[in-house]
Protein backbone atom coordinates (compact mmCIF):
# COMPACT_ATOMS: atom_id res chain seq x y z
CA UNK A 1 0.00 0.00 0.00
CA UNK A 2 1.64 3.56 -0.81
CA UNK A 3 0.35 4.75 2.36
CA UNK A 4 1.78 2.29 4.56
CA UNK A 5 5.23 2.78 2.51
CA UNK A 6 5.00 6.85 2.93
CA UNK A 7 4.13 5.97 6.79
CA UNK A 8 7.72 4.13 6.90
CA UNK A 9 9.54 7.17 5.45
CA UNK A 10 8.17 9.34 7.87
CA UNK A 11 10.41 12.77 8.22
CA UNK A 12 9.74 13.54 11.43
CA UNK A 13 11.73 12.08 14.29
CA UNK A 14 12.27 13.08 18.12
CA UNK A 15 15.64 14.87 16.97
CA UNK A 16 13.17 17.16 14.16
CA UNK A 17 11.21 17.55 17.06
CA UNK A 18 14.11 18.12 19.67
CA UNK A 19 15.11 20.88 17.04
CA UNK A 20 12.06 22.13 16.52
CA UNK A 21 11.08 23.11 20.29
CA UNK A 22 14.38 24.34 20.86
CA UNK A 23 14.39 26.66 18.18
CA UNK A 24 10.69 28.24 19.27
CA UNK A 25 12.46 28.46 23.35
CA UNK A 26 15.17 30.43 21.97
CA UNK A 27 12.72 32.50 20.39
CA UNK A 28 10.73 32.75 23.20
CA UNK A 29 13.82 33.99 25.07
CA UNK A 30 14.67 36.48 22.71
CA UNK A 31 10.87 37.80 22.64
CA UNK A 32 11.01 38.31 25.74
CA UNK A 33 14.46 39.98 25.79
CA UNK A 34 12.92 42.25 23.08
CA UNK A 35 10.02 43.73 25.05
CA UNK A 36 12.33 44.16 28.21
CA UNK A 37 15.08 46.23 26.20
CA UNK A 38 12.17 47.67 24.51
CA UNK A 39 10.23 49.15 28.05
CA UNK A 40 13.44 50.25 28.54
CA UNK A 41 14.26 52.27 25.98
CA UNK A 42 10.81 53.53 26.35
CA UNK A 43 10.77 54.22 29.76
CA UNK A 44 14.51 55.11 30.47
CA UNK A 45 15.70 56.83 27.03
CA UNK A 46 17.95 59.15 29.09
CA UNK A 47 19.53 56.15 30.84
CA UNK A 48 19.80 53.77 27.85
CA UNK A 49 21.18 56.90 25.87
CA UNK A 50 23.86 57.39 28.07
CA UNK A 51 24.18 53.97 28.28
CA UNK A 52 25.29 53.25 24.61
CA UNK A 53 26.86 57.01 24.07
CA UNK A 54 24.12 58.75 22.04
CA UNK A 55 23.00 61.62 24.34
CA UNK A 56 20.29 63.73 22.88
CA UNK A 57 18.86 60.91 20.64
CA UNK A 58 16.02 60.55 23.53
CA UNK A 59 12.88 60.40 21.00
CA UNK A 60 14.89 57.73 18.75
CA UNK A 61 15.52 55.42 21.72
CA UNK A 62 12.34 56.21 21.97
CA UNK A 63 11.02 55.02 18.66
CA UNK A 64 13.28 51.85 18.64
CA UNK A 65 11.89 50.92 21.96
CA UNK A 66 8.12 50.62 20.10
CA UNK A 67 9.93 48.56 17.37
CA UNK A 68 11.39 46.40 19.91
CA UNK A 69 8.23 46.07 21.91
CA UNK A 70 5.90 45.03 18.64
CA UNK A 71 8.64 42.73 17.52
CA UNK A 72 8.49 40.94 20.87
CA UNK A 73 4.81 40.92 21.29
CA UNK A 74 5.05 39.51 17.56
CA UNK A 75 7.15 36.42 18.56
CA UNK A 76 5.45 35.85 21.70
CA UNK A 77 1.78 36.02 19.86
CA UNK A 78 2.36 34.23 16.98
CA UNK A 79 2.48 30.24 16.17
CA UNK A 80 5.03 31.13 13.45
CA UNK A 81 7.18 33.62 14.85
CA UNK A 82 9.78 33.50 11.61
CA UNK A 83 8.97 36.39 10.20
CA UNK A 84 9.15 38.84 13.45
CA UNK A 85 12.56 37.15 14.21
CA UNK A 86 13.98 38.13 10.54
CA UNK A 87 11.83 41.86 11.58
CA UNK A 88 14.64 41.88 14.68
CA UNK A 89 17.53 40.77 12.72
CA UNK A 90 16.81 43.94 10.70
CA UNK A 91 16.08 45.96 13.63
CA UNK A 92 19.31 45.16 15.08
CA UNK A 93 21.24 46.22 11.92
CA UNK A 94 19.08 49.24 12.02
CA UNK A 95 21.03 50.03 15.27
CA UNK A 96 24.46 48.88 14.15
CA UNK A 97 24.08 51.48 11.53
CA UNK A 98 22.49 54.11 14.07
CA UNK A 99 25.31 53.60 15.88
CA UNK A 100 28.23 52.93 13.17
CA UNK A 101 26.67 56.80 12.30
CA UNK A 102 27.18 57.89 15.73
CA UNK A 103 30.98 56.83 15.69
CA UNK A 104 32.60 60.09 13.90
CA UNK A 105 30.83 62.58 16.41
CA UNK A 106 31.63 60.05 19.60
CA UNK A 107 33.82 62.91 21.13
CA UNK A 108 35.45 60.95 23.74
CA UNK A 109 32.63 58.14 23.89
CA UNK A 110 34.25 55.66 21.41
CA UNK A 111 34.44 53.60 23.91
CA UNK A 112 31.19 53.56 24.74
CA UNK A 113 29.40 53.29 21.23
CA UNK A 114 31.89 50.68 20.56
CA UNK A 115 31.16 48.60 23.00
CA UNK A 116 27.22 49.24 22.23
CA UNK A 117 27.88 48.22 18.82
CA UNK A 118 29.70 45.06 20.09
CA UNK A 119 26.83 44.10 22.00
CA UNK A 120 24.36 44.86 19.30
CA UNK A 121 26.43 42.38 17.05
CA UNK A 122 26.35 39.77 19.47
CA UNK A 123 22.20 39.95 19.93
CA UNK A 124 22.41 40.15 15.85
CA UNK A 125 24.09 36.82 15.88
CA UNK A 126 21.46 34.96 18.65
CA UNK A 127 18.54 36.58 16.00
CA UNK A 128 20.09 35.84 12.65
CA UNK A 129 20.91 31.49 14.15
CA UNK A 130 17.24 31.78 15.93
CA UNK A 131 15.27 33.25 12.38
CA UNK A 132 17.19 30.53 10.40
CA UNK A 133 16.34 27.56 12.65
CA UNK A 134 12.61 28.98 12.44
CA UNK A 135 13.53 29.04 8.73
CA UNK A 136 13.99 25.71 8.38
CA UNK A 137 11.57 24.77 10.72
CA UNK A 138 8.86 26.09 8.67
CA UNK A 139 10.13 24.42 5.34
CA UNK A 140 10.10 21.18 7.16
CA UNK A 141 6.77 21.86 7.92
CA UNK A 142 5.79 22.46 4.12
CA UNK A 143 7.34 19.34 3.33
CA UNK A 144 5.26 17.74 5.88
CA UNK A 145 1.90 19.20 3.97
CA UNK A 146 3.56 17.44 0.82
CA UNK A 147 3.92 14.31 2.87
CA UNK A 148 0.69 13.98 4.45
CA UNK A 149 -1.23 14.52 1.65
CA UNK A 150 0.11 11.29 0.41
CA UNK A 151 -1.36 9.41 3.37
CA UNK A 152 -4.64 8.02 2.84
CA UNK A 153 -4.65 5.01 4.67
CA UNK A 154 -6.90 3.25 2.36
CA UNK A 155 -5.89 0.85 -0.28
CA UNK A 156 -7.69 2.59 -3.26
CA UNK A 157 -8.44 6.01 -4.11
CA UNK A 158 -10.83 7.95 -1.45
CA UNK A 159 -13.51 7.67 -3.82
CA UNK A 160 -13.19 3.79 -4.78
CA UNK A 161 -13.46 3.26 -0.57
CA UNK A 162 -16.98 5.76 -1.01
CA UNK A 163 -19.30 3.45 1.44
CA UNK A 164 -16.91 0.34 1.07
CA UNK A 165 -18.49 -0.71 4.23
CA UNK A 166 -22.42 -0.34 3.66
CA UNK A 167 -22.29 -3.66 1.89
CA UNK A 168 -20.86 -5.51 5.29
CA UNK A 169 -21.89 -2.90 8.15
CA UNK A 170 -25.49 -1.97 9.53
CA UNK A 171 -25.48 0.23 12.36
CA UNK A 172 -26.63 -1.23 15.72
CA UNK A 173 -30.46 -0.40 16.34
CA UNK A 174 -29.25 1.75 19.40
CA UNK A 175 -27.05 4.20 17.22
CA UNK A 176 -29.66 4.47 14.18
CA UNK A 177 -31.86 7.65 14.18
CA UNK A 178 -35.02 7.33 14.76
CA UNK A 179 -37.34 6.99 11.91
CA UNK A 180 -38.63 10.44 12.16
CA UNK A 181 -35.72 12.06 12.15
CA UNK A 182 -34.14 10.06 8.98
CA UNK A 183 -35.55 12.75 6.43
CA UNK A 184 -33.24 12.67 4.34
CA UNK A 185 -31.97 8.81 3.50
CA UNK A 186 -34.59 8.35 1.42
CA UNK A 187 -34.24 11.34 -0.70
CA UNK A 188 -35.17 14.72 -0.28
CA UNK A 189 -38.69 15.56 0.50
CA UNK A 190 -39.56 11.77 0.69
CA UNK A 191 -40.72 11.66 4.37
CA UNK A 192 -39.20 9.70 6.82
CA UNK A 193 -37.61 6.77 5.64
CA UNK B 1 10.80 -0.89 35.07
CA UNK B 2 10.58 2.53 32.90
CA UNK B 3 7.68 4.33 33.05
CA UNK B 4 5.96 7.77 31.83
CA UNK B 5 4.23 9.59 35.35
CA UNK B 6 2.48 12.66 36.22
CA UNK B 7 4.34 14.71 38.90
CA UNK B 8 1.63 17.63 38.15
CA UNK B 9 0.68 20.41 35.29
CA UNK B 10 2.75 20.21 32.48
CA UNK B 11 5.25 18.18 34.27
CA UNK B 12 5.87 14.24 33.12
CA UNK B 13 8.80 12.24 33.98
CA UNK B 14 9.99 9.02 32.59
CA UNK B 15 10.93 6.79 36.00
CA UNK B 16 11.67 3.86 37.38
CA UNK B 17 8.57 2.27 39.05
CA UNK B 18 8.13 -1.11 40.40
CA UNK B 19 7.16 -3.74 37.98
CA UNK B 20 3.44 -4.62 38.11
CA UNK B 21 2.10 -8.04 39.83
CA UNK B 22 -1.08 -10.29 39.06
CA UNK B 23 -3.51 -9.20 41.98
CA UNK B 24 -6.23 -10.73 40.66
CA UNK B 25 -7.28 -14.00 38.76
CA UNK B 26 -8.26 -12.47 36.08
CA UNK B 27 -5.41 -10.30 35.42
CA UNK B 28 -2.69 -10.54 32.77
CA UNK B 29 0.86 -8.99 32.78
CA UNK B 30 1.91 -7.21 29.13
CA UNK B 31 5.11 -6.62 27.66
CA UNK B 32 4.41 -3.09 26.08
CA UNK B 33 6.05 -3.27 22.63
CA UNK B 34 4.12 0.01 21.08
CA UNK B 35 2.19 2.53 23.17
CA UNK B 36 0.53 5.78 21.91
CA UNK B 37 0.13 9.48 23.37
CA UNK B 38 -3.68 10.29 23.21
CA UNK B 39 -5.08 13.80 22.97
CA UNK B 40 -6.89 13.13 25.65
CA UNK B 41 -3.67 12.51 27.64
CA UNK B 42 -2.98 16.20 26.77
CA UNK B 43 -5.81 17.01 29.13
CA UNK B 44 -3.91 15.43 31.56
CA UNK B 45 -0.90 16.87 31.33
CA UNK B 46 -2.46 20.16 30.60
CA UNK B 47 -4.21 19.86 34.05
CA UNK B 48 -7.53 20.40 33.20
CA UNK B 49 -8.95 16.69 34.16
CA UNK B 50 -9.31 16.61 38.31
CA UNK B 51 -8.38 13.24 39.81
CA UNK B 52 -4.45 13.16 38.99
CA UNK B 53 -2.12 12.26 42.03
CA UNK B 54 1.85 12.63 41.89
CA UNK B 55 3.38 9.49 40.49
CA UNK B 56 0.16 8.52 38.42
CA UNK B 57 1.50 5.95 35.29
CA UNK B 58 0.14 6.96 32.18
CA UNK B 59 -1.01 5.97 28.75
CA UNK B 60 -4.11 4.15 27.51
CA UNK B 61 -3.18 3.03 24.01
CA UNK B 62 -1.04 0.20 24.32
CA UNK B 63 -0.71 -3.34 23.01
CA UNK B 64 1.91 -6.32 23.50
CA UNK B 65 3.01 -9.36 24.51
CA UNK B 66 1.43 -11.48 27.42
CA UNK B 67 4.01 -12.36 30.08
CA UNK B 68 1.92 -13.76 33.06
CA UNK B 69 -1.80 -14.21 33.63
CA UNK B 70 -4.04 -15.15 36.47
CA UNK B 71 -5.10 -18.19 37.65
CA UNK B 72 -8.55 -17.51 36.51
CA UNK B 73 -8.03 -16.24 33.05
CA UNK B 74 -8.71 -18.75 30.66
CA UNK B 75 -8.58 -16.58 27.23
CA UNK B 76 -5.08 -15.76 26.92
CA UNK B 77 -1.84 -17.21 27.32
CA UNK B 78 1.90 -15.82 27.78
CA UNK B 79 3.02 -15.18 24.31
CA UNK B 80 -0.30 -13.86 23.04
CA UNK B 81 0.04 -10.67 21.24
CA UNK B 82 -2.61 -8.14 21.97
CA UNK B 83 -3.97 -4.37 21.80
CA UNK B 84 -5.81 -3.93 24.97
CA UNK B 85 -9.00 -1.66 24.85
CA UNK B 86 -8.92 1.73 26.68
CA UNK B 87 -11.54 0.88 28.43
CA UNK B 88 -11.92 -1.74 31.55
CA UNK B 89 -14.87 -4.47 30.93
CA UNK B 90 -16.08 -7.11 33.28
CA UNK B 91 -18.16 -8.58 29.92
CA UNK B 92 -20.87 -9.46 32.93
CA UNK B 93 -23.20 -6.55 34.04
CA UNK B 94 -25.86 -5.42 32.57
CA UNK B 95 -24.39 -2.39 30.56
CA UNK B 96 -21.64 -4.94 29.13
CA UNK B 97 -24.03 -7.49 28.01
CA UNK B 98 -25.80 -4.63 26.23
CA UNK B 99 -22.49 -3.85 24.89
CA UNK B 100 -22.27 -0.11 26.55
CA UNK B 101 -19.00 -1.30 27.32
CA UNK B 102 -17.50 2.34 28.32
CA UNK B 103 -19.97 2.43 31.37
CA UNK B 104 -19.43 -1.37 32.38
CA UNK B 105 -20.76 -1.01 36.29
CA UNK B 106 -18.19 -3.04 37.82
CA UNK B 107 -14.91 -2.25 36.77
CA UNK B 108 -14.21 1.53 38.76
CA UNK B 109 -13.17 0.48 42.21
CA UNK B 110 -13.70 4.39 42.88
CA UNK B 111 -17.06 4.36 42.06
CA UNK B 112 -18.12 6.32 45.04
CA UNK B 113 -15.91 9.35 43.82
CA UNK B 114 -17.11 8.76 40.36
CA UNK B 115 -20.89 9.04 41.36
CA UNK B 116 -20.19 12.35 42.87
CA UNK B 117 -18.95 13.91 39.87
CA UNK B 118 -20.65 12.34 36.99
CA UNK B 119 -23.96 11.25 39.09
CA UNK B 120 -23.26 7.55 37.87
CA UNK B 121 -19.98 6.09 37.49
CA UNK B 122 -18.21 5.14 34.33
CA UNK B 123 -15.80 2.18 33.36
CA UNK B 124 -12.38 1.71 34.57
CA UNK B 125 -9.87 3.03 32.34
CA UNK B 126 -6.51 2.73 31.97
CA UNK B 127 -3.82 5.56 33.29
CA UNK B 128 -7.08 8.33 33.48
CA UNK B 129 -7.29 9.78 36.84
CA UNK B 130 -8.92 8.13 39.95
CA UNK B 131 -12.22 9.09 38.94
CA UNK B 132 -12.33 6.21 37.01
CA UNK B 133 -9.77 3.87 39.07
CA UNK B 134 -7.03 5.05 39.15
CA UNK B 135 -5.14 2.25 36.72
CA UNK B 136 -2.32 2.25 35.92
CA UNK B 137 -1.50 3.09 32.63
CA UNK B 138 0.25 1.56 29.57
CA UNK B 139 3.20 4.10 28.97
CA UNK B 140 5.09 1.83 30.40
CA UNK B 141 7.34 -1.39 29.78
CA UNK B 142 4.70 -3.75 31.46
CA UNK B 143 1.34 -2.80 32.45
CA UNK B 144 -0.84 -4.82 34.58
CA UNK B 145 -4.37 -5.48 32.36
CA UNK B 146 -7.82 -6.53 34.88
CA UNK B 147 -10.51 -8.67 33.66
CA UNK B 148 -7.51 -9.38 30.89
CA UNK B 149 -10.00 -12.18 30.36
CA UNK B 150 -12.67 -9.85 28.39
CA UNK B 151 -10.92 -6.70 26.90
CA UNK B 152 -7.85 -7.50 25.18
CA UNK B 153 -8.18 -8.07 21.09
CA UNK B 154 -5.47 -10.97 20.24
CA UNK B 155 -3.43 -9.82 17.03
CA UNK B 156 -2.86 -12.36 14.44
CA UNK B 157 0.63 -12.48 12.85
CA UNK B 158 1.31 -10.78 9.67
CA UNK B 159 0.38 -6.98 10.79
CA UNK B 160 2.80 -4.32 12.64
CA UNK B 161 2.17 -2.48 15.68
CA UNK B 162 1.80 0.29 13.87
CA UNK B 163 -1.26 -1.56 12.16
CA UNK B 164 -3.14 -2.45 14.75
CA UNK B 165 -2.40 -0.40 17.77
CA UNK B 166 -5.10 2.27 17.50
CA UNK B 167 -7.83 -0.54 17.89
CA UNK B 168 -7.54 -0.10 20.93
CA UNK B 169 -8.98 3.67 21.46
CA UNK B 170 -8.54 6.18 18.29
CA UNK B 171 -9.60 3.44 15.31
CA UNK B 172 -12.69 2.38 16.98
CA UNK B 173 -13.64 6.00 18.31
CA UNK B 174 -13.40 7.96 15.17
CA UNK B 175 -15.63 5.05 14.04
CA UNK B 176 -18.02 5.02 16.54
CA UNK B 177 -18.25 8.82 15.62
CA UNK B 178 -19.19 7.98 12.64
CA UNK B 179 -21.53 4.68 13.33
CA UNK B 180 -24.30 6.84 15.93
CA UNK B 181 -24.43 9.53 13.33
CA UNK B 182 -26.23 6.94 11.01
CA UNK B 183 -24.51 7.98 7.79
CA UNK B 184 -26.97 8.27 4.63
CA UNK B 185 -25.52 8.26 1.36
CA UNK B 186 -27.34 12.06 1.23
CA UNK B 187 -25.20 13.53 4.07
CA UNK B 188 -22.75 15.79 4.42
CA UNK B 189 -21.16 15.08 7.69
CA UNK B 190 -18.70 17.96 9.00
CA UNK B 191 -16.12 17.13 11.61
CA UNK B 192 -14.15 19.71 13.88
CA UNK B 193 -10.84 18.73 14.57
CA UNK B 194 -8.05 16.77 12.37
CA UNK B 195 -6.00 15.51 14.85
CA UNK B 196 -6.47 11.60 15.23
CA UNK B 197 -9.70 11.15 16.10
CA UNK B 198 -11.08 13.27 13.54
CA UNK B 199 -8.61 11.61 10.83
CA UNK B 200 -10.41 8.09 11.69
CA UNK B 201 -13.85 9.70 11.76
CA UNK B 202 -13.43 11.08 8.48
CA UNK B 203 -12.51 7.85 6.81
CA UNK B 204 -15.19 6.15 8.78
CA UNK B 205 -17.58 8.43 7.39
CA UNK B 206 -16.20 8.06 3.86
CA UNK B 207 -16.77 4.27 4.23
CA UNK B 208 -19.69 4.40 5.41
CA UNK B 209 -20.92 6.18 2.38
CA UNK B 210 -21.53 10.24 3.39
CA UNK B 211 -21.91 12.16 0.38
CA UNK B 212 -19.12 14.63 1.37
CA UNK B 213 -17.22 14.46 4.45
CA UNK B 214 -15.46 18.09 5.69
CA UNK B 215 -12.84 18.06 7.93
CA UNK B 216 -12.38 21.72 10.05
CA UNK B 217 -8.96 22.49 10.96
CA UNK B 218 -6.39 25.44 11.39
CA UNK B 219 -3.24 23.33 10.62
CA UNK B 220 -2.49 22.55 6.82
CA UNK B 221 -0.82 19.57 7.59
CA UNK B 222 -3.66 18.30 9.48
CA UNK B 223 -6.23 18.88 6.60
CA UNK B 224 -3.51 17.61 4.16
CA UNK B 225 -3.83 14.45 5.46
CA UNK B 226 -7.31 14.36 5.86
CA UNK B 227 -7.73 15.71 2.36
CA UNK B 228 -5.38 12.66 1.37
CA UNK B 229 -8.37 10.94 3.16
CA UNK B 230 -11.10 12.03 0.96
CA UNK B 231 -12.39 14.64 3.12
CA UNK B 232 -12.85 18.76 1.72
CA UNK B 233 -10.65 20.67 4.23
CA UNK B 234 -11.85 24.09 5.71
CA UNK B 235 -9.07 25.99 7.43
CA UNK B 236 -10.96 28.23 9.90
CA UNK B 237 -7.88 30.87 10.15
CA UNK B 238 -8.65 31.22 6.98
CA UNK B 239 -12.13 30.99 5.61
CA UNK B 240 -15.65 31.50 7.60
CA UNK B 241 -16.65 27.97 8.79
CA UNK B 242 -20.05 28.64 8.54
CA UNK B 243 -20.02 30.26 4.95
CA UNK B 244 -17.84 27.71 3.62
CA UNK B 245 -20.39 24.50 5.00
CA UNK B 246 -23.21 27.03 3.56
CA UNK B 247 -21.61 26.78 0.36
CA UNK B 248 -20.83 22.82 0.66
CA UNK B 249 -24.70 22.17 1.29
CA UNK B 250 -26.56 24.50 -0.17
CA UNK B 251 -27.24 26.67 2.54
CA UNK B 252 -28.98 23.76 4.80
CA UNK B 253 -25.97 22.89 7.04
CA UNK B 254 -24.43 19.17 6.96
CA UNK B 255 -26.83 16.57 8.53
CA UNK B 256 -24.02 15.38 10.99
CA UNK B 257 -21.53 16.88 12.93
CA UNK B 258 -18.87 15.13 14.80
CA UNK B 259 -16.55 16.85 17.51
CA UNK B 260 -13.35 15.32 17.62
CA UNK B 261 -11.86 18.35 19.12
CA UNK B 262 -13.02 18.21 23.30
CA UNK B 263 -12.39 20.52 25.91
CA UNK B 264 -9.65 22.10 24.73
CA UNK B 265 -11.13 24.10 21.32
CA UNK B 266 -8.07 26.20 20.26
CA UNK B 267 -8.74 29.96 20.82
CA UNK B 268 -10.48 31.37 17.47
CA UNK B 269 -10.98 35.34 17.13
CA UNK B 270 -14.66 34.92 17.98
CA UNK B 271 -15.84 36.26 21.09
CA UNK B 272 -16.89 32.58 22.45
CA UNK B 273 -13.11 31.59 22.61
CA UNK B 274 -11.94 34.43 24.73
CA UNK B 275 -14.56 34.28 27.20
CA UNK B 276 -13.75 30.41 27.36
CA UNK B 277 -10.35 30.74 27.77
CA UNK B 278 -11.25 33.47 30.94
CA UNK B 279 -13.47 31.17 32.83
CA UNK B 280 -10.96 28.28 32.34
CA UNK B 281 -8.35 30.31 33.56
CA UNK B 282 -9.88 31.57 36.63
CA UNK B 283 -11.62 27.71 37.35
CA UNK B 284 -15.13 28.88 36.74
CA UNK B 285 -15.41 26.79 33.59
CA UNK B 286 -14.03 23.27 32.57
CA UNK B 287 -14.41 23.47 28.67
CA UNK B 288 -14.01 25.32 25.82
CA UNK B 289 -16.49 24.16 23.74
CA UNK B 290 -16.88 26.35 21.29
CA UNK B 291 -16.97 23.48 18.81
CA UNK B 292 -20.20 22.32 20.68
CA UNK B 293 -22.03 26.03 19.69
CA UNK B 294 -20.20 25.41 16.11
CA UNK B 295 -21.75 22.67 15.57
CA UNK B 296 -25.58 23.21 17.35
CA UNK B 297 -25.53 26.51 15.02
CA UNK B 298 -24.64 25.54 12.01
CA UNK B 299 -26.51 21.37 11.97
CA UNK B 300 -29.09 21.06 9.81
CA UNK B 301 -32.57 20.87 11.44
CA UNK B 302 -32.71 17.24 12.79
CA UNK B 303 -29.55 16.04 12.39
CA UNK B 304 -27.33 14.69 14.36
CA UNK B 305 -24.03 15.76 16.60
CA UNK B 306 -22.06 12.84 17.29
CA UNK B 307 -19.16 13.83 20.34
CA UNK B 308 -16.65 11.67 21.01
CA UNK B 309 -14.20 14.68 21.66
CA UNK B 310 -13.30 14.52 25.57
CA UNK B 311 -15.13 17.02 28.30
CA UNK B 312 -15.05 16.78 32.07
CA UNK B 313 -17.05 18.96 33.44
CA UNK B 314 -19.55 21.81 33.01
CA UNK B 315 -19.51 24.43 30.00
CA UNK B 316 -21.36 27.57 29.56
CA UNK B 317 -23.33 29.22 27.42
CA UNK B 318 -24.37 26.45 25.04
CA UNK B 319 -27.13 27.32 22.85
CA UNK B 320 -29.54 25.32 24.02
CA UNK B 321 -32.59 27.06 22.25
CA UNK B 322 -31.19 25.97 19.10
CA UNK B 323 -30.45 22.47 19.95
CA UNK B 324 -34.17 22.13 21.06
CA UNK B 325 -35.66 23.78 18.33
CA UNK B 326 -33.93 22.32 14.89
CA UNK B 327 -34.24 19.00 17.45
CA UNK B 328 -30.91 17.75 17.30
CA UNK B 329 -30.01 14.24 18.41
CA UNK B 330 -26.84 13.96 20.57
CA UNK B 331 -24.99 11.41 20.62
CA UNK B 332 -21.55 10.79 22.69
CA UNK B 333 -19.90 8.68 24.92
CA UNK B 334 -16.72 7.04 25.49
CA UNK B 335 -15.67 4.50 23.26
CA UNK B 336 -17.84 0.99 23.15
CA UNK B 337 -14.04 -0.47 22.09
CA UNK B 338 -14.90 -3.71 21.93
CA UNK B 339 -18.10 -3.43 19.95
CA UNK B 340 -16.35 -2.79 17.18
CA UNK B 341 -12.92 -4.36 17.45
CA UNK B 342 -13.34 -7.82 15.66
CA UNK B 343 -15.11 -5.61 12.93
CA UNK B 344 -12.29 -3.01 12.39
CA UNK B 345 -9.64 -5.49 12.48
CA UNK B 346 -10.95 -7.48 9.63
CA UNK B 347 -11.33 -4.27 7.78
CA UNK B 348 -7.72 -3.98 8.23
CA UNK B 349 -6.68 -7.25 7.23
CA UNK B 350 -8.73 -7.15 4.14
CA UNK B 351 -6.46 -4.17 3.63
CA UNK B 352 -9.54 -1.99 3.69
CA UNK B 353 -7.63 0.25 5.69
CA UNK B 354 -3.91 0.79 7.26
CA UNK B 355 -4.67 2.90 9.94
CA UNK B 356 -0.19 3.39 10.28
CA UNK B 357 -1.02 6.62 7.70
CA UNK B 358 -1.30 8.06 11.29
CA UNK B 359 1.89 7.95 12.90
CA UNK B 360 4.51 10.55 12.53
CA UNK B 361 6.85 10.27 15.29
CA UNK B 362 8.45 7.00 16.27
CA UNK B 363 10.48 7.66 19.62
CA UNK B 364 11.38 5.69 22.91
CA UNK B 365 9.58 6.10 26.14
CA UNK B 366 12.38 7.93 27.42
CA UNK B 367 11.72 11.03 24.51
CA UNK B 368 8.26 10.36 25.91
CA UNK B 369 7.92 13.45 28.55
CA UNK B 370 9.56 15.80 25.58
CA UNK B 371 6.92 14.09 22.68
CA UNK B 372 3.54 15.45 25.15
CA UNK B 373 4.54 18.54 24.75
CA UNK B 374 5.70 18.73 20.68
CA UNK B 375 2.27 17.00 20.52
CA UNK B 376 0.39 19.59 22.98
CA UNK B 377 2.13 22.44 20.76
CA UNK B 378 1.48 20.87 17.24
CA UNK B 379 5.02 21.27 16.12
CA UNK B 380 7.50 19.51 14.17
CA UNK B 381 4.15 18.03 11.69
CA UNK B 382 3.29 15.98 14.92
CA UNK B 383 -0.12 14.20 14.32
CA UNK B 384 0.48 10.98 16.20
CA UNK B 385 3.21 10.10 18.29
CA UNK B 386 4.44 6.16 19.07
CA UNK B 387 6.53 5.28 21.91
CA UNK B 388 8.50 2.05 22.07
CA UNK B 389 9.11 1.14 25.89
CA UNK B 390 11.24 -2.03 24.72
CA UNK B 391 13.51 0.34 22.47
CA UNK B 392 13.01 2.10 18.91
CA UNK B 393 14.57 -0.95 16.02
Amino acid sequence: MDMQASANQAVPSAATARQTRSAHAFARGLGWFSIGLGLAELVAPKAVARAIGMDGREDLIRAYGLREIAAGIGILGSEHPGPWMWARAGGDALDLATLGVQVPRSDGNLETVSAAMAAVAGVTVLDVACARALTREETRRQSYVDEYRRRSGFSKPPEQMRGAARSDFKAPADMQAPAALRPYGAGEGSGPA
Amino acid sequence: MKALCWHGKKDIRCDTVPDPQIEEPRDAIIKVTSCAICGSDLHLFDGFMPGMEHGDILGHEFMGEVMEVGSGNHKLKVGDRVVVPFTIVCGECEQCRRGNYSVCERTNPNKEMADKAFGHTTAGLFGYTHLTGGYAGGQAEYVRVPYADVGPVKIPDGLSDEQVLFLGDIFPTGWQAAVQCDIQPTDTVAIWGAGPVGQFAARSALLLGAKQVVVIDRLPERLAMAEAGGAIPINFEEESVLERLGELTGGRGPEKCIDSVGMEAHATRSIDSFYDRAKQAMMLETERPHVLREMIYVCRPAGTLSIPGVYGGVADKIPFGPLMNKGLTVRTGQTHVNRWTDDLLRRIREGQIDPSFVVTHTVGLEDGPEMYRTFRDKEDGCIKVVMKPQGVH
